[in-house]
């Protein structure tokens, strides 16, 4: 073990993971087909463009801090939700957890020494790059003014230019499917002998769950980018009300994908909640297969709920009626969830390492995001709170608060195991507490300016929204306070942290039997599973 | 380090199902606005239906039920040791491909000539229906075509592979899957053929 210590003397190096015989230098990266290099080079990525996002995401905070225009124009203001969203969602959280944390984990977690198909995942990679640089240049070049839903048939008639930003979606489609493939069949065919399908880490349940929605949803919204861009093109007609098109099948299309992928990004986040509370708490987890079944169920279900993002839209009330049903009932597989994770937590000796009390704060931020979600679920609130700042509070805290949360308690979680490297604990305290209360001063404001009549996207707004105006645009700077401080204090611990050694929390799941960072082939020896994922006697 | 290869036949399989599946999920979409529109305006996708030219069209399945034939051919020739037979009929299927494709681009630009397409006057004056079955038409045929470009791509490379011996009796999963991906491509035409020619 001593040994690849001495590999990271003096900070990380390009030998981490062992060496890479065939190409040298970045190319060793780059071109490399092992997964964990893979996953590494998906964080610097998923790292950078939400570092982006959130740039945007702050000054657009900056301008509503007074009313009237305060540092950019409306049009700028536009552009500027539109690629806050695109980034945030597309870039940032759909391939976060997944990618990152999947790609790294999941073949370790299951005893097997890479993918299922090593040279499809790094061309994933490359094509996830190609649709970052897309959608970079449509930034540059000229940025869509339509918000990330794109809807028609506003976005066949702008003038800006948003063929470009839609082709990135679907060219992140095709990276994201072929992630999914991956998934799929690595759990199906590579598992170590013993590994049995419910000894399988609830982490690799959930991402697998998630690779069936990656694969089944995600084609109908690259399809229905396309048929945006033909439209846009060639004028083919099928969502232009003017050519006897008509809109409304558009917003069918993109939520079809769209809600499912709500899921795509808040299900790894639980999955790794599921691995850290048990750890924490050196208890086996409550309800293993509750737990498996749910996210299976959130995966079902939640393909059937797309229909609440259009209550309003003028469909059928019969249609809103069995949309508003299932909404409810997806609710039911997520709070079972929540209540395993408590369960797990009963009569535990729960150390409250950062990686816990980061998953305390997810299931905190991820429960107001839910209930909050149950309120907008109800056709007749529906109707007050639609597209009110009430939504954008919703979605931050489930999707922030679960997903982004998520990620960033895998990140300090996994990062002694991915670098070998101890952060500063209490500082990643600091910083959460920082985060936490920034947050919530960024995010709950707009509740209650939702419940007051703030409509979203609205550059402008009536003075009486001005005090929670303000008191989110404080919260912000907050958050970014707490974000510096957490980002610096990992990129920091790379370079002067102490090391981990093979198990600082002393986790049961198989990646803590290789060493920190694990080695090219993952273990010395194939690993023989000969008892579940979360039982700590004599660990 | 060595790239792995896979050499887990099951396990490039079922990965290839799952891409399968994915074409089937993107074919969906459009699918379901044909299913809308059509219920909508039934009448006019009819009389929009009689301006294609159904020789053509029928020839063009004909075309490709063969090739997909062909490519079953193909596998089942390598499987019994018959590489250059295998490659041959690997190789004929991709040339049936092509040919698909050529018949295709005459079909279109009869249309286009005749001033059917998506925005033109002679389709605005026949009303909505027609405008959106030949926006469809143009959308569905034109992705199932870049389809096929792709097949005959993935299948003249597979021939060449063939021939080069990399792919061979004991090692013929790349053609196995080509062969798959080819009869999805020809699965996708045999909807669009009766939705689209078949309806007068």
């Amino acid at each position: 073990m001593e040994y690849h210590g001495s590999y990271l003397k003096g900070g990380p190096c390009l030998a981490l993971f062992g060496k890479e015989l065939k190409y040298r230098g970045v190319l060793s990266w780059v071109l490399s087909t092992d997964h964990k290099r893979i996953g590494v080079l998906y964080l610097i990525a998923v790292v950078s463009l939400f570092a982006a996002g959130a740039a945007i995401g702050f000054f657009m905070r900056l301008e509503l801090i007074t009313r009237g225009p305060t540092i950019m124009t409306a049009q700028t203001y536009n552009s500027a939700f539109t690629f806050h969203g695109v980034i945030m969602l597309f870039l940032f959280l759909i391939p976060a957890t997944p990618s990152v944390f999947g790609n790294f984990f999941l073949p370790i977690m299951i005893g097997a020494n890479d993918v299922a198909f090593p040279r499809l995942n790094l061309l994933s990679w490359w094509v996830y790059m190609a649709g970052a640089a897309i959608a970079v240049i449509a930034l540059v070049a000229g940025p869509a003014d339509t918000g990330w839903t794109f809807y028609a048939p506003y976005s066949l008639r702008t003038g800006a230019k948003v063929s470009l930003a839609v082709f990135a979606v679907f060219v992140l489609g095709l990276s994201s499917i072929l992630t999914g493939i991956n998934f799929v069949t690595t759990v199906h065919r590579l598992r170590a002998p013993g590994m049995a399908w419910f000894r399988l880490p609830l982490f690799v349940w959930a991402v697998y769950a998630t690779a069936w929605v990656q694969i089944l949803a995600t084609p109908v919204i690259g399809v229905n980018m396309l048929l945006v861009i033909s439209e846009r093109l060639f004028g083919i007609g099928v969502f232009d009300p003017a050519k006897g098109g008509d809109p409304l099948l558009f917003q069918h299309l993109f939520w079809i994908y769209s809600h499912p992928a709500v899921y795509i990004m808040i299900l790894p986040a639980m999955g790794v909640i599921t691995e850290i509370i048990p750890v924490f708490s050196r208890r086996v987890i409550f309800g293993y297969k509750a737990i498996v079944y749910s996210s299976l169920g959130i995966a079902g279900v939640g393909s059937m709920v797309w229909g609440h993002h259009m209550f309003v839209s003028g469909f059928s009330y019969e249609a809103g009626v069995a949309f508003s049903f299932f909404t409810f009932l997806v609710a039911i597989p997520s709070a079972i969830k929540v209540y395993n994770w408590v369960g797990s937590m009963y009569k535990g000796s729960i150390l409250t390492e950062p990686p816990f009390l980061f998953a305390m704060a997810f299931i905190f931020l991820f429960s107001i995001g839910g209930l909050t979600g149950l309120i907008l679920g109800a056709l007749s609130l529906n109707v007050h709170l639609h597209d009110t700042y009430f939504v954008v509070g919703h979605f931050h805290y489930v999707k922030f608060g679960g997903g982004g949360f998520g990620f960033f308690a895998a990140l300090h979680y996994w990062f002694p195991k991915m670098f070998g490297k101890l952060y500063n604990k209490k500082l990643a305290n600091y910083a959460l507490l920082i985060l936490f209360i920034g947050f919530n001063a960024l995010y709950f404001p707009m509740f209650v300016l939702g419940l007051q009549g703030m409509p979203r996207r609205y550059y402008d707004y009536l003075p009486q929204y001005s005090l929670m105006q303000i008191i989110s645009t404080v919260g912000s700077w907050v958050l970014i306070t707490g974000l510096v401080l957490m980002f610096g204090n990992l990129i920091y611990a790379l370079f002067r942290g102490k090391d981990a050694g093979p198990s600082p929390w002393r986790g049961a799941t198989l990646e803590w039997q290789t060493p920190s960072p694990p080695d090219a082939e993952n273990f010395e020896a194939q690993p023989k599973v000969e008892r579940g994922p979360y039982h700590y006697d004599g660990i | 380090m060595e790239t792995k290869l896979s050499r887990d036949y099951a396990g490039a399989k079922i990965g290839m199902w799952l891409f399968l599946l994915s074409e089937v999920s993107f074919f969906f979409g459009p699918l379901a606005l044909y299913t809308i529109f059509r219920y909508r305006h039934p009448a006019e996708f009819r009389s929009a239906s009689t301006e294609l030219n159904l020789t053509l069209g029928t020839l063009n399945t004909v075309i490709l039920l063969t090739s997909s034939l062909f490519a079953a051919l193909s596998v089942s020739a390598i499987k019994k040791g018959k590489e250059k037979a295998s490659a041959l009929l690997i190789a004929l299927t991709a040339v049936l491909g092509a040919v698909f494709l050529f018949i295709k681009y005459i079909e279109w630009s009869a249309e286009i000539g005749r001033g059917f397409y998506p925005g033109s006057l002679a389709l605005f004056e026949r009303g909505k229906g027609e405008v959106l079955y030949f926006g469809l038409y143009y959308f569905l045929t034109g992705m199932h075509g870049a389809h096929v470009f792709i097949g005959v791509v993935l299948l003249s490379i597979t021939a060449v592979l063939i021939s080069r011996r990399t792919v061979n009796t004991n090692d013929y999963i790349k053609l196995e899957n080509s062969a798959l991906y080819w009869h999805l491509v020809d699965i996708i035409w045999i909807y669009l053929f009766p939705l689209f020619y078949l309806i007068s």
